[in-house]
């Protein structure tokens, strides 16, 4: 079915930035429909990025979007969504951007449970800079900066944002196109912080120095090693080294930050 | 009708006077010597639908009030020495997006954790020139308890006025200390909020210079939605490397406080006894009250002295400061770091007097006693 993207593109801001066969506007195109079978009103809707490639996407959207600085997108959000609780907030951003600089800032918007939906293009790699290694490029990988291999442990981000107190947590991948919309909408839907790990390629920067021929050997590699939660389960130790869970990893209702703040405002206003 | 009178900490009295500015949210991380700051904050704001966040370090505190501001909210931050080198990052950011905010700066001993405790005034060419790139810097510097409050509710005023982050920087030992304190009533001291859009969201670009040098901003969630970047932008927001478009808006941002009709606005300085001075004391915070003292103490011996007190410290008073280079013997410039404001002095006189610096870097005021002895010295 035809699908009306041009409501939620601004004029005159495409062509993008990114490189032929990336997976960003895969997620793009997945976030636009994902909000609009929410029904979120632009005018009410923040698009909140840090830097790189990933972050240059609300850019192209007709929302109100904030660019910030390197990982500091889920800080400029948090201080959007508490000023302006009625807002929904999106953040989208990269793997380097997130959980390297941003890092922090990343954990203590999961452990808050602020309502925000998080997206997060993992493409294993600082692409813009022209692919250094990142805190997700697998080990002994090779990046721009690791020549003889990466030596680095890498982080698991949908654990590291359940293990730091985000309420919904999903995973997809580029080549899952359809299941990234559902997945997005899921979590903008769950009241309280909502990570959406997306895992994608950068043929430019990391495929061509780890042996990937071609996009399509970057598309089969998603399509290879993604295993839905569900499926997991009858699978052994075996069948999943290598693989990656999909789907809805974790959810959980607890307080939602700024309703918890709701109350400190009845409290201190009551005791006058 | 009698004022409300308090004996208040200097830091009280900023919170005391962001609320009578209107302040609504702050997003602050513990620091001293400024964190009393936050804790009334903590307690205020509440009271009446505020938003008080304590963030995970001082870049987070940083970010969220820019957020925080581009909702509309008039937001604030508190940090110290330390604290503000990490906030410098996004200092730069609310520049170049031009989004109101302001940061109030009580200033210790330093470099890194130096002198957390101890009184120092080492951070006010951190207040200019921390952030990289070209940019221009409103700083205030206060000197007792009464002027914090006035001048946060100025930074309030300026910030929202010139769309840009203001600082209030002031030593440890004005934010310490406990004096007196009026409340001024309200309406007592005009309040200035931010130009909103005269067109709608259609005709709407957030650095639309048709309005002057200071575009109107519209609040986030108000049916206007735009683009915001830390990158060189042109005037509909989004990013442009074109050359004309950079330079522009670079030097509009810059014009739009250094200009002359701006500075007419935004310097402000205290004059003691300088009309038939011929020695010239420049000294601003906690050390123009020694350097006073010490006006006070030379001229009962006959002594021609004066004090010139910045309290707008950036944009510098050049025209001011080069009158009074031509009028004096020389320049005393007194200060809590090792001659900073000093170097700024003397590039303004450019060489009509010479210029000399007390400084003072141990943890300890500078007293009159020290100011007195060098004025005698060059007399």
């Amino acid at each position: 079915m035809a699908y009306d993207y041009e409501k939620y593109i601004r004029p005159g801001k495409l062509p993008h930035i990114w490189c032929p066969g990336c997976g960003h506007g895969i997620v793009m195109k997945g976030l636009i429909r994902a909000i609009d079978s929410c029904g979120l009103d632009k005018n009410n809707t923040a698009l909140v990025s840090g830097i790189g490639c990933a972050s240059r996407l609300p850019g192209y959207l007709d929302f109100c979007t904030l660019h910030t600085a390197h990982g500091r997108a889920a800080a400029f959000a948090t201080g959007v969504k508490m000023a302006k609780p009625e807002m929904n907030v999106i953040v989208m951003g990269g793997d380097g951007d997130g959980t390297a600089i941003g890092g922090n800032h990343f954990i203590h918007a999961c452990r808050r449970n602020i309502d925000m939906t998080y997206v997060i293009m993992n493409n294993l790699i600082y692409g813009m800079t022209g692919g250094q290694f990142s805190p997700c490029t697998p080990t002994g990988d090779k990046a721009s900066t690791t020549p003889y291999g990466n030596p680095d442990p890498t982080f698991d981000i949908s654990k590291l944002a359940i293990g730091a107190g985000a309420t919904f947590v999903a995973r997809t991948t580029a080549f899952h196109a359809t299941q990234i919309d559902k997945l997005i909408a899921e979590g903008i839907k769950h009241k309280g912080m909502a990570i959406i790990e997306v895992l994608d390629d950068c043929p430019t920067t990391y495929g061509r120095r780890n042996k990937f021929r071609s996009v399509i050997d970057m598309m089969k590699r998603l399509k290879d090693i993604a295993v839905p939660v569900a499926a997991a389960g009858k699978m052994t130790a075996e069948q999943l080294e290598g693989k990656v869970l999909t789907g809805v990893l974790y959810k959980e209702d607890k307080p939602e930050y700024c309703e918890q703040y709701a109350k400190v405002i009845a409290k201190a206003s009551g005791a006058k | 009708m009698a004022k409300k009178v308090a004996l208040l900490q200097g830091n009280e009295a900023c919170a005391h006077g962001a609320l009578y500015a209107g302040c609504n949210f702050f997003g602050g991380y513990p620091i001293t010597p400024s964190t009393e700051v936050a804790e009334v904050l903590s307690n205020e704001l509440p009271k009446f639908g505020g938003k008080f966040i304590q963030m995970e370090d001082e870049i987070g505190a940083m970010a969220s009030i820019i957020g925080a501001s581009l909702t509309g909210a008039k937001a604030l931050t508190a940090s110290s020495g330390p604290g503000i080198s990490l906030k410098q990052e996004l200092i730069g950011y609310a520049c170049i997006a031009e989004v109101p905010c302001v940061i109030i700066s009580v200033m210790r001993g330093g470099p890194s954790t130096g002198m957390p405790t101890g009184p120092g005034q080492s951070d006010v060419m951190q207040a200019k020139w921390g952030t990289h790139g070209d940019h221009a810097t409103i700083a205030l510097a206060p000197a007792s308890v009464q002027e914090i409050f006035t001048e946060t509710v100025r930074a309030f005023n300026l910030a929202e006025k010139y769309r840009m982050p203001v600082q209030v920087v002031y030593d440890e030992i004005v934010g310490h200390m406990r004096e007196r304190i009026e409340f001024p009533e309200p309406g007592d001291l005009e309040i200035i909020n931010r130009a909103k859009p005269t067109v709608g969201p259609d005709k709407y670009k957030p650095y639309d210079t048709s309005f002057g040098d200071v575009p109107p901003l519209a609040a986030y969630g108000t049916g206007y939605r735009y683009h915001v970047t830390g990158l060189n932008k042109a005037q509909d927001g989004f990013p442009t490397t074109k050359a004309e478009y950079v330079d522009a808006e670079e030097r509009r941002q810059i014009r739009k406080v250094e200009g002359e009709v701006a500075r007419v606005d935004i310097e402000k300085y205290e004059e003691y006894l300088t009309d038939d001075a011929t020695i010239l004391l420049f000294a601003y915070g906690s050390t123009s009250r020694s350097a006073r003292y010490a006006v006070n103490e030379l001229r009962k011996e006959g002594i021609k002295v004066g004090l010139f007190r910045p309290i707008t410290l950036w944009p510098f008073p050049e025209k001011r400061i080069a009158a009074l280079g031509k009028q004096v013997k020389a320049i005393i410039v007194p200060e809590l770091n090792l001659g900073q404001m000093n170097l700024e002095v003397e590039r303004v006189v450019k060489g009509a007097c010479p210029v000399i610096s007390i400084g003072r870097v141990d943890g300890e005021p500078i007293n009159p006693g020290q100011i007195i002895a060098q004025v005698k010295e060059v007399k």
